[in-house]
């Protein structure tokens, strides 16, 4: 009893003696100690993501920085002089009549592919949506064109718009008219791409809108059958407007996918780009085609990114707040 | 209560009669008709609008030349030779070829399913601070169009010493925005108590990912992977600008050179014979594992 108490005594005058260190002390340490397990995650971090981080950084962002320098020269690749012209590229691709071409050229293709690929699309998954055998191996072949080489379907429909051996020629034959000049004439060529690239497009159109209209509650459609509502009256009183989450989300990546994903067709059915040089198409061609203007195909990238930031960021803050279930 | 009947108070031959009434409708010539109108003619148009094409370049890499200049086309070879696929053989060094698109397809697909799989499970489970921030600044990578860093990375990997080289193909692609985008939600959304066992036996990060996390996320691994081999295999752009030797081209670059070659000449025999081998090992890989490949593309869509 005694001793205990003594004990206590002298831990407590210990303590008392010499209160802060022994606390500071265990403070010191215990910050150390998280201090060396967040070094330690961040040691981890870096030796599990690093790499791909340091790969991103490379390769995707030092080229966002560089392209914003570049695109202030005029300068021509392989040339070891360049001259800082300020926002003159900018300018020029504005204004210009090639800029202004450019443009034009690229809101036809992004209008025709986007409208073609979401209105066949939909038509197509309405059609799948029916519960018929062999609507599975339906789905799979409408989509296939999807993952296939843009190379290789660029190939196939050359010959089958050839105006003198395609398969249509025979066809438009048969009915007694000529096949248009697909690749002289500069309409008709932009025309045929957007045929090609709503071809290779509309499955994916196809198989997004499937699954919205499988998430549709049966019961509202049974319910309005019961209430003697045609097909026609169901389709747009109830299924469009439960579609709209899925057709403003198809709407805005199919617009950013038509400007960024049709260059192997276009410049595999059109190698020059007279006449369907969209923007993704000019930046190649400025500086790897016949000009080799480095600087000014830099400045049409750095726009091209700036215009897809705002497409994504328009639909990150207005269309999937705003439209779901509107 | 004599107006509810239940199926076992009807006659044998009630029952027998009411089975038949339900198979006579179903094939009545009405439902038959307006199923096949309402079903199965539009699935019809649908399938050959795009099985067609196919079809037709896969016929016609087996006709020879009298059969393309033809004004009288067949569908179906009327004298089928391989000498289409000879010719690709002859113009370019198709072997070669092939093998860099597998080798491409192959090392970069790792690679890059590997870094997917690595950056997904730190940005998870391996707490720092700013890992969100970090995770947003891959977002926004996977937002860029690689034709907007291909004028910079040309000369960075020009002065690397890697162009018309097999490497100077892959290196730039390597970083990973969309599998790890996509394995990072994954990742997200597998329980705690998985791995809380292996916790408590004192498990670092390296076995609770390698033991726990990728064995239980092989399905959404598959998808990753089968995008990645999808996409390093239809790669154009790049390598087109970053190779001018013929032995160092993927298929697409191949082809364009192909394409180059014959133009003038038109023979489409040898083009159609060159889609063939580009598409027809996609389409074969498309078919037997859909389900993953569908999933992949579709993501953030289909929530």
């Amino acid at each position: 009893m005694r001793s205990t108490t003594s004990s206590a005594d002298d831990d407590g005058a210990a303590d008392q003696q010499n209160p802060g260190p022994t606390e500071q002390e265990l403070e010191a340490n215990r910050r150390k100690a998280r201090r060396r397990a967040k070094s330690r995650n961040w040691t981890l971090f870096l030796l599990f993501a690093g790499p791909n981080i340091l790969l991103i950084l490379a390769f995707i962002y030092y080229p966002l920085l560089s392209n914003m320098y570049y695109s202030t020269l005029d300068w021509r690749l392989g040339s070891a002089t360049a001259t800082s012209v300020g926002l003159q590229n900018y300018v020029d691709f504005f204004t210009s009549s090639s800029g202004v071409e450019v443009w034009r050229v690229t809101g036809i293709f992004t209008a025709g592919a986007v409208l073609g690929s979401m209105i066949l699309g939909l038509l197509i998954a309405l059609v799948i949506n029916k519960k018929i055998p062999g609507r599975t191996a339906a789905r799979t072949a409408v989509f296939s064109p999807y993952v296939l080489s843009g190379v290789g379907v660029a190939l196939v429909w050359n010959f089958i718009f050839d105006p003198h051996r395609g398969a249509l020629s025979h066809v438009l034959a048969a009915f007694g008219m000529s096949s248009p000049q697909w690749y002289l004439d500069e309409d008709w060529a932009l025309f045929m791409v957007i045929i090609v690239y709503v071809w290779k497009n509309l499955g994916y159109c196809a198989v997004v809108f499937l699954a919205g209209l499988q998430s549709i509650p049966k019961d509202l459609l049974e319910s309005a059958t019961i209430d003697r509502a045609g097909p026609a009256r169901r389709f747009f009183s109830i299924v469009l407007p439960l579609l709209t989450p899925t057709v403003f989300f198809l709407f805005v990546t199919n617009i950013i996918f038509s400007m960024t994903n049709a260059f192997d067709i276009l410049r595999t059915m059109t190698p020059t780009g007279h006449g369907t040089n969209t923007i993704i198409f000019e930046i190649y061609l400025q500086s790897f085609g016949a000009y080799q203007r480095a600087g000014y195909s830099a400045s049409i990238a750095v726009v091209l990114f700036f215009t897809l930031f705002l497409i994504t960021a328009v639909q990150l803050r207005f269309v999937e707040r705003k439209v779901h279930y509107a | 209560m004599p107006e509810l009947i239940s199926r076992q108070q009807l006659t044998r031959e009630q029952r027998r009669q009411r089975r038949r009434g339900s198979w006579t409708d179903a094939f009545s010539r009405q439902n038959i008709l307006s199923t096949l109108l309402t079903g199965y003619l539009p699935i019809l148009v649908a399938l050959l609008v795009i099985v067609l094409p196919l079809a037709w370049m896969i016929l016609s890499s087996f006709k020879p030349p009298s059969e393309i200049v033809t004004l009288n086309p067949t569908l179906l070879p009327q004298d089928p030779t391989l000498s289409n696929y000879g010719d690709v053989a002859r113009r370019v060094p198709l072997l070669t070829v092939l093998g860099n698109s597998i080798y491409v397809t192959l090392i970069g697909s790792t690679v890059k399913v590997l870094l997917a799989i690595t950056t997904a499970y730190a940005l998870v489970y391996i707490r720092v601070p700013g890992a969100n921030l970090i995770f947003l600044g891959i977002l926004v990578a996977l937002m860029v169009p690689p034709e907007v860093s291909m004028l910079p990375n040309f000369l960075t990997i020009s002065a690397l010493g890697g162009r018309d080289t097999l490497w100077g193909i892959i290196l730039p692609g390597l970083g990973t925005a969309f599998g790890t985008f996509l394995l990072r939600q994954h990742f997200k959304a597998l329980p705690k108590e998985l791995f809380e066992a292996a916790e408590l036996d004192g498990a670092g990060h390296f076995r609770k990912l390698f033991q726990i996390a990728v064995p239980v996320s092989l399905p959404a691994i598959a998808t990753v992977a089968l995008v990645t081999v999808v996409n390093e295999w239809n790669s154009f752009l790049w390598p087109l600008i970053i190779i001018d030797s013929p032995e160092k081209m993927t298929l697409p670059v191949g082809l364009n050179l192909l394409q180059s070659i014959e133009a003038q000449t038109g023979s489409y025999g040898i083009l159609m014979a060159g889609a063939v081998l580009v598409i027809v090992p996609m389409l074969i890989v498309f078919a037997a594992l859909q389900r993953y490949i569908v999933a992949g593309l579709t993501q953030g869509a289909v929530k």
